[in-house]
């Protein structure tokens, strides 16, 4: 309990000394020698009061600022642009205002660290009058504050990083246009599942001989960085492995035992995968030959409606076996006829009923879409990836042919 | 989504006065107004608004791309007259939004009859021969002030500033229930206010323009007032005994009576 001066004090044990002090602890006192800083100014900010303990902190006398400085002359010039910006206004519009970080300026040039809290003294008829500031030095929180900040702003960059790194890591994963194939329509889409992490499908449209391409889409055990090595390994293996062999089960056991021989120790990796060829006819159809390794069948649109799905029986996951069995299938596409290669991006996702999207309903809905085209498919199914939203758990790559109706 | 939900826009006032639109500065927003709106709207259609990235403005509009230039905030001025399609608009624009309201009179001065500028500054960083009052380095230190105030912001308050209705018991946690502005935006939008360098635009103003300052204002001097005026052919310029940078706050009654009188002056 503090008493004021002059009050009587006659109560409690006169002969305890702090007892004593206490009492003599007068409220001019205790203003001019608080533990904090106290500075009462002027509506425009002209100081008219300031105690001892903020002018210690400040290293300025009294004369050098009771009426002659504003408050905000005491902070950096920093400081004094947030304080007219946001201080100032806030403080104005709502008679109080608190736990402002801004730093003062004293007089040998240093910088000290404050939380300002402030208040609007009104008179009895509600006509402000002038603010009451208090001062907290904050020294050593603003040096933890800062340590934090430090830490944050590290930890932003350092995510910018990682996502410059998954990003372009991805677009070398990826072909960056497909390239033109005579008396065809192409078209393939890409939705990454997550922003930041390299994704596990990979495709590639690319020339062999002559007449003759040579198509792959496939997917990734895991993600991130582990997955982007085995991406990188498999295309490159497969399109090296169709340059020197056109048959596409040759391909893929090839792929099977490069695959098994560089990740059989403790952390295996495999991939599905859908491999070939196709070789188109001058216009008038093409050839698709496709060897599948575990992989979801590729899924043929014919002109008249009718689907069908091109499955390649018995193929096994690649990489998972030191020998593995591989099978394919051969179709003939006629003009208006399209194929899709997906992966399970799409047939798993949650539909917004929450049920896993499927192979079945895939075909079911786009069989209304006959005869159509490459670029056609894709503009739909992306559209339906989009319609899930937040459904599509998993990256999913799409690859499209087709033979146009009218060459 | 519509300007007048995304950008939070109120309209009132006398439906057949002429129309005025008032622009905020940087570090609030469209409350910055309030002392000065009932008596304007007693003779003018007043039409508010918070700028995205503001106040109760749709925070997801916001790009740093679009809004890291004051061309930004000035399309979308010109695309809410359009939407509300306001015409012979007097402009009121504060702080930054002076020299935003400067650029779009400038792309489109039809749209416009005449602009108010309340507190300008084309530039705030000294030049050759010119003094804007700071330095390079003061602004580092506002960006670093701005930093040190935003330590307080989280997530949570996101829904509070965009208005969701779901979860009132957040409105209670804020102490400072204005002008709460996301740490991001404000970055980009101080750089935007303080770095941008508008003084070629002032020669290209032709629509009547008024420039209201204040005597005593630490972030656009007088002489900044003065060169704002010289620059601009045709202006008047009032300075109002007042200080801070908010004269429609810390005076009031003067600001309203110096717009009414260049608003109704032929």
């Amino acid at each position: 309990m503090i008493r004021e001066a002059g009050e009587s004090a006659d109560r409690g044990s006169d002969a305890d000394p702090a007892f004593s002090a206490l009492l003599e602890d007068s409220a001019e006192d205790l203003y001019e020698n608080a533990p904090c800083g106290f500075v009462s100014t002027l509506l425009d900010g002209t100081i008219a009061k300031i105690n001892a303990t903020l002018l210690g902190w400040l290293g300025c006398t009294r004369e050098e600022l009771v009426g002659r400085r504003r408050f905000s002359d005491l902070l950096t010039v920093g400081g004094r642009l947030y304080h007219e910006t946001h201080f100032a206004p806030l403080l104005r519009m709502q008679g109080d205002l608190g736990g402002i970080a801004v730093e003062m300026k004293t007089a040998d040039g240093a910088r000290l660290p404050v939380l300002v809290t402030s208040k609007v003294k009104t008179s009895p008829d509600g006509e402000a009058q002038l603010i009451r500031t208090t001062v907290f030095d904050a020294r050593d929180r603003r040096a933890y504050e800062q340590e934090l900040l430090r830490a944050r702003n590290e930890a932003e960059r350092e995510r910018d990083r990682v996502d410059r790194l998954a990003k372009t890591l991805q677009r070398t994963l990826l072909p960056p246009t497909l390239p033109d194939v005579p008396g065809m329509q192409v078209a393939a889409y890409y939705h990454p599942a997550s922003e930041d992490q390299v994704g596990g499908d990979f495709y590639d449209l690319f020339p062999l001989t002559g007449d003759t391409w040579g198509v792959f889409l496939g997917d990734v055990s895991g993600k991130g960085a582990g997955a982007a090595v085995v991406t990188s390994l498999a295309r490159y293996t497969l399109r090296a492995a169709a340059v020197h062999d056109p048959d596409p089960v040759t391909a893929l056991q090839t792929l099977n035992a490069v695959l098994h021989q560089e990740f059989h120790g403790p952390e295996p990796r495999f991939c599905t995968v859908l491999h070939g060829h196709v070789r188109p006819h001058d216009g008038t159809g093409a050839t698709v030959t496709l060897a599948g390794g575990g992989h979801p069948p590729a899924l043929l649109i014919r002109a008249d409606g009718t689907t069908s799905f091109l499955e390649a029986r018995g193929g096994q996951l690649v990489g998972a076996l030191p020998v593995a069995r591989f099978a394919a299938v051969t179709a003939v596409l006629q003009p208006g006829d399209t194929v899709l290669l997906y992966t399970d991006g799409l047939t798993e996702a949650r539909t917004l009923g929450r049920r896993r999207y499927s192979e079945e309903q895939l075909r079911a809905d786009l069989t209304g879409l006959a005869p159509t085209t490459a670029s056609a498919v894709i503009h739909a199914v992306t559209k339906l990836l989009a319609g899930f939203g937040d459904g599509v758990e998993d990256d999913t790559a799409l690859l499209a042919m087709s033979v146009p109706l009218q060459p | 989504m519509s300007m007048r939900t995304r950008n939070n826009v109120v309209v009132t006032g006398r439906e057949d006065g002429p129309v005025l639109l008032l622009a905020h500065g940087f570090g609030c927003d469209q409350n910055l107004w309030r002392l000065v709106v009932p008596a304007l709207a007693e003779q003018y259609r007043v039409v508010l608004f918070d700028h995205t990235g503001a106040g109760r403005s749709d925070l997801s509009a916001w790009t740093p791309e679009r809004y890291g230039t004051l061309d930004g905030y000035a399309d979308d001025i010109l695309a809410l007259c359009r939407e509300l399609d306001l015409t012979d608009v007097v402009l009121v624009g504060h702080s930054v939004s002076a020299m935003i309201a400067v650029l779009a009179a400038n792309h489109e001065p039809d749209r416009f009859a005449k602009l108010v500028l309340l507190t300008p500054s084309p530039c705030y960083i000294d030049d050759d021969g010119y003094r804007g009052g700071f330095s390079r380095e003061d602004i580092d230190e506002l960006l670093e002030a701005l930093e040190s105030n935003y330590l307080g912001w989280s997530a949570t308050m996101a829904p509070v500033i965009m208005g969701n209705p779901d979860r009132p018991e957040l409105g209670e946690e804020l102490t400072n229930s204005f002008c709460r502005t996301d740490p991001a935006i404000a970055r980009v939008f101080a750089r935007a206010t303080f770095l941008s360098d508008n003084r070629a635009d002032l020669a290209k103003v032709s629509v009547p323009t008024l420039i209201l300052q204040c005597s005593n204002d630490a972030i656009a001097p007088p002489e900044v007032g003065q060169f704002t005026h010289e620059q601009i052919s045709g202006s008047a310029l009032v300075t109002l005994d007042a200080t801070g940078h908010c004269p429609q706050l810390s005076a009031p009654e003067a600001t309203t009576a110096a717009i009414t009188e260049f608003v109704d002056s032929p």
